[in-house]
């Protein structure tokens, strides 16, 4: 029932992600100064979109999955959602 | 906070209330709205059983004890957490989801009888209400704190006095629209998403401070072994920052006190039982002890550097926020600040206390440029709320189920029942409301609640334990055990006082015979004594009283009860193996931060 959690976790993070890096991309570099000179936003955005992408590619693939073990009865509940 | 960081949060509550829409539909009985439909996977469930303690006090008191004590915090996670999450999931869970209990109460109803489900449906109910409320008043206390609404309300026009009820209104209304309209479901969906922003708001926020202050060998030059190490000085109380002994911190937190809130408190054990299979039941508490093993890295870690980095002024560069202008405290830790006269608050030998619950906030301040500032303070507004939501949830329950259809109103449809779990999710969250304000204005009542609830929870374990896996225990017996145990709790504290503390709310009310080197020996030695009491008498009583007929035990106690047959699974994704994999993880971090 209902939806599979993999999906608006895939959307948030994908989301956030490409907010923090195009602002890290674009932002002033001196405002890295209170982070140790790391742009944390450029690289920790990276990070967060490859997380929200591979969500987001799980819960396509389980929805799949989802599909075909519904077209074929009988047979095990899927490993999605 | 900047624009970027409006948008994340906006970002963030769209996504929460989405999700409260989109399952909406699928809310048709009582099960979908109270259990999830029994349909979550394990993984789903076992980060939801971890995320739903996960609340303010957790993240800002972990932080705050982090500053504190050290790395002894831990003990909290890894004494105080993995083997009790361990001990439901392997020999508990099986009673509580083979029985078809739909909640806590009920089990103890099925086990016992009408009047210990009454007993711990009521004392569980109102709990949950003061809960969710602290968790309120701890969202808009912060809120005001950390000034993140004051430049909006300058730009409006408002007085900023109405931040701290514009902070509550807005979580209480947040709350209530994605559980009111996706249930238990909606909870453990956002209990999940909060799980993943506190560690993508966390990770970097350890990894600058540890980078900054040069490592854990940094931290170790800086803090000395007192903070550093976990095990060595607990030999004696007063040999470590706890100010407790090793008997003390094992029995006392790491068996009572643990294994009575892991294992018996409905809030967790709701979301296994909405697990959608046994095993997946089974695995629920194992796959949460994962990251509760690591999470002292998240948020303790984060405490200890706030106490060891040079003392300065936590103002960051582009301060629309600031912590404080008030002289500097000790790290990046503010001093405690006299709301009403706004000087700093001494202690009784005339020292600055330290604001410690500032540690974690103060961090985000000083690590985090507008963006990532933006995804911290979203974790942390995201922890409180799913906190909130988790006592909601798990109160609107309660309250249907075990009290409701019980006493009030049995034999309605279940059409009715569900209509009532989304009122009670509406009066649940109002009650909440007033909680909040009532922390607020008088402190004094909150502690003396927490302390009669801790009263109540203590003896838990010991019914639990005895009803599971001794067939002879009596209802009788377990309903005068609670009450026995509770009774042990109140006296042992009116007997017993902290060191340095005045008899009242600390204790020594009845007369002082005993004083406890710091408050947690003393609120652990109350449980062991509550806990034993209850044992006890228990069993006494039990043996005394007409056995319970077996026939009606089949399901409900271990001797009586098939064992549950392992389902075909890779031997990793088996619970046993789970729980050896968690225990040696647990040990190896243990003998690392000896």
């Amino acid at each position: 029932m209902g939806i599979d959690i993999r999906l608006p976790l895939g959307g948030l993070f994908l989301l956030l992600g490409a907010i923090l890096l195009v602002y890290g991309a674009l932002s002033d570099p001196s405002l890295y100064q209170q982070s140790l000179g790391i742009n944390v936003n450029l690289y920790w955005g990276v990070v967060l979109l490859a997380f929200g992408a591979l969500m987001f590619a799980l819960s396509r693939r389980g929805a799949r999955a989802q599909v075909r073990a519904e077209s074929t009865p009988p047979s095990p509940r899927s490993l999605g959602r | 906070m900047t624009g970027i960081d409006w948008l994340i949060l906006g970002l963030y509550f769209a996504f929460v209330l989405g999700i409260g829409v989109a399952l909406k539909g699928s809310m048709k009985t009582s099960t979908d709205f109270f259990l999830a439909g029994r349909a979550i996977p394990a993984w789903v469930a076992g980060l939801a059983f971890m995320s739903a303690n996960l609340g303010a006090q957790e993240v800002i008191g972990m932080g705050a004890s982090g500053a504190k004590y050290g790395i002894a915090t831990s003990h909290f996670y890894w004494i105080g957490a993995i083997p009790a999450m361990v001990f439901v999931g392997l020999f508990m869970m099986p009673f509580y989801y083979g029985s078809r209990a739909r909640s806590v109460p009920e089990y103890l109803r099925l086990r016992f009888d009408e009047k210990t489900r009454g007993l711990n449906a009521i004392s569980f109910a109102i709990m949950t209400i003061f809960s969710s409320g602290i968790s309120m008043y701890a969202i808009a206390k912060l809120i005001q704190t950390l000034h993140v609404f004051d430049g909006v309300f300058q730009r409006l026009g408002l007085n900023s006095s109405w931040i701290f009820d514009f902070a509550i209104l807005i979580s209480a209304i947040v709350v209530l629209v994605y559980t009111f309209l996706g249930g238990l479901s909606s909870a453990i969906y956002n209990e999940v998403l909060q799980f993943f922003l506190i560690v993508a708001g966390f990770l970097p926020l350890s990894y600058l401070g540890l980078k900054n202050v040069g490592g854990w060998s940094g931290l170790k030059a800086t803090l000395g072994p007192s903070y550093t190490h976990s095990w060595a000085g607990l030999s004696h109380a007063n040999t470590n920052r706890l100010g407790v002994e090793w008997f003390g911190l094992v029995m006392g937190l790491g068996f009572v006190l643990s294994f009575g809130y892991w294992c018996t408190d409905f809030l967790v054990i709701q979301r296994a039982m909405a697990a959608k299979s046994m095993s997946a039941a089974r695995r629920t508490p194992l796959i949460g002890a994962f990251p509760k093993m690591l999470f002292p890295f998240l948020v303790i870690l984060p405490g200890l550097i706030a106490i060891a980095l040079p003392t300065q002024p936590a103002v960051p560069p582009h301060a629309r926020v600031v912590v404080s202008a008030e002289p500097p405290g000790k790290g990046i830790i503010p001093m405690k600040v006299d709301p009403s006269s706004g000087k700093p608050m001494l202690d009784k030998d005339g020292k600055p206390q330290l604001d410690y619950d500032l540690a974690v906030p103060s961090m985000l301040l000083h690590y985090f440029p507008p963006g990532m500032l933006g995804l911290g303070l979203t974790a942390l507004l995201a922890s409180f709320m799913s906190g909130m939501a988790g006592n909601v949830t798990a109160f609107n329950t309660v309250w249907t189920y075990d009290i409701y259809q019980s006493y009030i109103r049995p034999g309605a449809t279940d059409e009715h029942y569900l209509w009532m779990g989304r009122v009670a999710t509406v009066f649940g969250i109002a009650f909440s409301i007033a909680a909040a304000y009532m922390a607020n204005r008088f402190n004094n009542i909150m502690d003396m609640l927490q302390l009669v609830f801790a009263f109540v929870n203590a003896p838990l374990f010991a019914t639990f334990l005895l009803g599971m896996f001794w067939k002879r225990t009596t209802g009788h017996a377990a309903f005068t055990g609670l009450l026995a145990g509770t009774a042990a709790a109140a006296i042992h504290h009116g007997l017993t006082l902290p060191v340095g503390a005045i008899a009242g709310i600390k204790g020594g009310w009845l007369a002082v015979t005993h004083i406890y080197p710091s408050e947690m020996a003393q609120n652990f030695w109350t449980a062991i004594y509550a806990w034993s009491t209850c044992f006890v008498v228990t069993i006494l009583v039990s043996l005394i009283t007409r056995a319970p007929d077996e026939g009606k035990l089949v399901g409900l106690v271990y001797s009586l009860t098939p064992k549950p047959e392992e389902e075909a699974m890779a031997w990793y994704a088996r619970p046993v193996s789970l729980a050896i994999m968690v225990i040696a993880g647990t040990v190896l971090l243990n003998i690392i931060f000896w």
